[in-house]
């Protein structure tokens, strides 16, 4: 049935067009496309690359990189390697995060101080400083601890080694997700079970730990995605061995001669497969639990459980933690730094130490760049990012549009891509596109940076663009301000603490960045991780660790300008 | 000065059910006079505020128009869409939306600070204009401080002298007293009504509670499920409610059923099931048409003498009562009706006792039966 055509005034065109092509939708759109762009065309070309080749779809990359030998030792080094990390940074966090939050244990501040560790010790110095402590040859663990006692060496070359330095490094994301989910459970479901008579072991198992299993599987599919995609731990200690997984793969393959980019891609989709379903199942599972859990937003003070005569083991355990995840490896990295060669510490290189190394990297000219171009793309990135986090958070969160949840998913979707693989992607790109000449240039780092932070400029942009009544924009509405004046005068100022927050975390990270800028540095183009890199394949040691005490300095010294500025600003937004 | 017509506004109900759609404000029209202050008053979710939003262009109406003084902001018949920022209105705020990182000289001086280049105020002007906003609420010796640290009642004024700088036409205030304290939210309630007065300002005011809208209005429009159930002067929609609606809304009332059974002179005869009333009406009622009178207890009278005879005069008995401090509840049962008489502290009788119930010409009023 047709409807009657009625006859409608026309629009005044120059009202509808100054309309349509108003600021706001201009920026409305450039941020979507944008955004798009960053998450999508990766993908799309890392497809492309692996199943289309000369015109034809095929699978021949897939066949040539799973009937290569060894396929089967990769995956199964693959998932034994992420299942025992796991494993180990979920014992370990857990444990830590129930005795600070549930307990009298003392020394709660240290543990606090430990989490900070990952954020300032990047992966790949962690990795190195724990070679160090427990290679078989030159490990001082294994020289005056382990053999002494057991009259074998621990040899990290291996497996377990590569769980148990991932486990660690680990360990404190586990533990700061527990403290969240234990501090938000309300005490009073385990007061109530003691009222009804249970013992405290039986509160535990029966009410404590059911209540904080989604927690727990939430944090299991983080960590599995977290050592699938980690390049630093097999590239350090299974390289040499040839111990592979799917990272370490992935990089010799386009780095042998001729580099195999098919075949590159064909491990990378299996491990972009694997770390996509994670990320989503995790979706899935914290959407469940907030469903039905009695989590609340509330931060419950709960009374801390005695321990009574376990208190000073569980100490005791708290301290040896400390010291094995945080004294060893920074007094290891500062060792190594002072000696000239590095030999283990004997009395001799104690008393012999240099500061030599330290103006040899300050002179480096590859740390030159490296510090150089880690400057120039953490802060590029880092407010590119926030910017466009602050932008499509408004459209997500403020605006009608339809189809705004596209954008919201399109800006998560690099979560589910591991640092190499969307290195792999972006190669893919900008090799076929020689018009678009950002190969061999920083450009392309600062692009793989930007689609790498997307994620977390929206997560922190969002998170606060929640916390803006939207009375305080429609107030500056009614008061004649256009959008451009209330974006700039209202949203942003009212965005400023998370945006500051998100920013510096995004300079931490991008600092420490390796498993994308290993494939897409070029000589002179390298960043302070690539250095780093670079200085361990050439064997320079104790100028490698001179350069990681530096750079460890410099992200404590941005930690501490994080957090003092986050607790300065969180008193106002109160 | 204001004229709406027609206006319609629907919102979806999520995106399971996509074609149904709820309307919010179901075909309104009113008029506001220039210098009146026009209430919009329902319960929650009858489509007053999004009627004030609408106005204010924060919301697009489907269909209708919106005018003031013959300039179009919203037609869709003219197919004209001006924007807020661009209507020119004052707007309070249910929670003031106070910037917090403006002080309270800046946050008045914002809506001059985005004015087209060429009309903006400069320097001295400018600070003369939020100086004088400032002094009409009493806040000028404030202005340095910093907005988060105002109390309550001040943010309260803040937010008034911010919709204010620009002298608008039209004032919205979007239930501005609801955040206050009972003691603030009076004291405000003359203070607001004062202003408005004095500066002669044209105000839109919504609100849910009753007493602030028959306290400040000249007129009130009581809303409900989207439509417009009566428009009338405080005192005209407290003592001949429209509907049966308006009439349990606004004050409390007494229902019964009944029938019109004839007319004697001013006034109507109908019989309930306890006894005849006679009922002074101004509207019209065929004999036999089933009609609800609404009774209001503050204008029943009870006495323990049980000789009093006369037309509206019944027997009944108290069978509870309650203190409330400046008036006494009683709730006197009479046939299979209980009804609530509403007595000055000096009358106060026990239950259970037999009584005479009085009712005063002005307690009822009458509307046809139905909700």
């Amino acid at each position: 049935m047709a409807a009657p055509a009625v006859a409608r005034p026309p629009f005044v065109r120059t009202d509808r067009l100054r309309r349509l092509v108003s600021g706001r939708n201009v920026i409305v759109v450039l941020v979507t496309l944008l955004v798009a762009y960053l998450s999508l065309v990766p993908l799309g070309f890392l497809l492309w690359q692996t199943f289309v080749r000369g015109g034809d779809l095929t699978i021949a990359s897939f066949r040539t990189a799973y009937s290569e030998g060894g396929l089967f030792g990769m995956a199964f080094n693959s998932f034994a390697f992420a299942g025992g990390a796991t494993a180990l940074a979920m014992v370990v966090g857990t444990a830590l995060a129930y005795l600070v939050v549930r307990t009298d244990v003392p020394f709660k501040p240290l543990m606090f101080a430990a989490s900070l560790v990952p954020l300032i010790i990047p992966g790949i110095l962690h990795t190195i400083a724990w070679f160090f402590l427990l290679s078989p040859q030159i490990g001082v663990l294994n020289q005056h601890v382990i053999h002494p006692l057991t009259g074998h060496n621990f040899n990290i070359t291996s497996i377990p080694g590569m769980i148990l330095v991932e486990g660690l490094h680990l360990a404190p994301l586990v533990f700061l997700l527990m403290v969240a989910s234990f501090r938000s459970m309300d005490p009073s479901l385990e007061e109530s079970a003691v009222m009804s008579g249970a013992p405290l072991r039986t509160v535990f198992l029966r009410i404590t730990l059911p209540l904080a299993r989604p927690a727990l599987y939430a944090a299991i599919l983080i960590m599995a995605v977290r050592t699938l995609e980690s390049f630093e731990v097999p590239a350090v200690l299974g390289l040499n061995q040839h111990i592979w997984v799917f990272t370490s793969r992935i990089w010799s393959t386009l780095n042998q001669v001729p580099a195999d980019y098919a075949t590159a891609g064909a491990y990378a989709m299996v491990l972009l497969v694997l770390t996509t379903i994670g990320v989503f199942w995790h979706g899935r599972l914290t959407n469940r639990a907030r469903a039905y859990q009695t989590v609340t937003g509330k931060g419950f003070r709960p009374r801390p459980i005695p321990l009574g005569r376990w208190k000073w083991p569980a100490t005791a355990l708290m301290l040896a933690y400390f010291v094995v995840s945080v004294v060893l490896p920074l007094a290891m990295l500062f060792y190594a730094s002072t000696q000239e060669f590095y030999s283990p510490p004997t009395h001799y290189t104690l008393t012999h130490t240099t500061w030599a190394n330290y103006t040899t990297v300050w002179n480096d000219p590859l740390v030159r760049h490296g510090f150089k171009n880690s400057l120039i793309l953490g802060l590029g990135s880092a407010t590119a990012v926030m910017l466009i986090g602050a932008i499509a958070s408004w459209i997500v969160v403020r605006t009608q549009l339809r189809g705004r949840w596209m954008i919201d998913n399109l800006a998560f979707l690099p979560l589910t891509i591991p640092g190499l693989v969307l290195g792999v992607a972006i190669l893919s790109i900008y090799l076929r596109t020689p018009w678009l000449p950002v190969y061999g240039t920083l450009w392309i780092l600062f692009i793989a940076y930007m689609t790498r932070y997307i994620p977390y400029g929206m997560r922190y942009s969002s998170s606060s663009m929640y916390q803006i009544a939207r009375e305080l924009e429609e107030s500056a509405l009614m008061s004649g301000a256009g959008w451009f004046q209330v974006f700039r005068r209202i949203v942003l100022p009212l965005l400023v603490p998370g945006f500051v927050a998100g920013w510096i975390y995004i300079i931490i990270v991008s600092v420490r960045e390796l498993g994308s800028s290993v494939l897409l540095y070029s000589p002179g183009r390298e960043v302070l991780s690539i250095a780093i890199w670079e200085m361990w394949r050439n064997g320079q040691f104790p100028e490698l660790c001179a350069l990681g005490v530096m750079m460890v300095g410099g992200l404590v010294v941005l930690v501490g300008i994080a957090y003092k500025l986050g607790a300065k600003i969180g008193v106002r937004e109160a | 000065m204001l004229t709406i017509r027609n206006l319609v506004k629907t919102f979806g109900t999520g995106r399971s059910e996509k074609h149904k759609r709820v309307h919010a404000v179901h075909d309104i029209s009113f008029d506001v006079v220039e210098g009146e202050l026009f209430t919009l008053l329902g319960p929650s979710g009858c489509g007053k505020t999004t009627t004030l939003r609408c106005i204010a262009g924060l919301e697009m109406p489907e269909g209708g128009e919106v005018a003031i003084d013959g300039r179009v902001l919203f037609s869709s018949e003219k197919r004209v869409r001006v924007p807020a920022n661009e209507r020119g209105l004052g707007m309070v705020f249910q929670s003031y939306a106070i910037w917090p990182h403006m002080n309270v000289f800046k946050n008045v001086a914002f809506p001059l600070t985005v004015m087209p280049r060429k009309r903006r105020p400069s320097g001295r002007m400018l600070k003369e204009r939020v100086e004088r906003a400032l002094a009409v609420v009493h806040l000028d010796h404030l202005a340095d401080r910093q907005a988060t640290d105002l109390s309550g009642g001040q943010q309260q004024r803040l937010a008034l002298a911010r919709a204010l700088v620009l002298e608008p036409p039209l004032l919205l205030l979007d239930e501005p007293l609801s955040n206050l304290d009972a003691k603030l939210r009076e004291e405000m309630r003359f203070e607001l009504k004062r202003l408005q007065r004095e500066l002669g300002i044209t105000g839109i005011y919504v609100t849910h509670d009753q007493v602030e809208a028959l306290a400040m209005s000249n007129r009130v429009a009581v809303m409900r499920d989207g439509k417009i159930e009566q428009v009338d002067h405080p005192r005209a929609v407290y003592e001949r409610p429209a509907s049966r609606f308006v009439a349990d809304f606004i004050g409390t009332s007494n229902f019964m059923d009944g029938t019109v059974e004839g007319r004697e002179g001013e006034a109507y005869l109908v019989a309930t099931d306890v006894g005849t009333l006679r009922i002074v009406s101004d509207r019209d009622f065929a004999s036999g048409a089933p009609v609800v009178v609404a009774a209001r207890p503050e204008h029943i009278e009870l006495n323990t003498s049980l000789n009093g005879v006369g037309p509206n005069v019944w027997r009944g008995r108290v069978e509870a009562r309650a203190f409330l401090g400046e008036v006494v509840d009683h709730v006197v049962s009479v046939g299979p009706h209980e009804l609530r008489a509403r007595c000055n502290p000096k009358v106060s009788i026990p239950a259970p006792t037999e009584v005479t119930l009085k009712f005063h010409e002005e307690a009822f009023s009458l509307m046809p039966a139905g909700d």
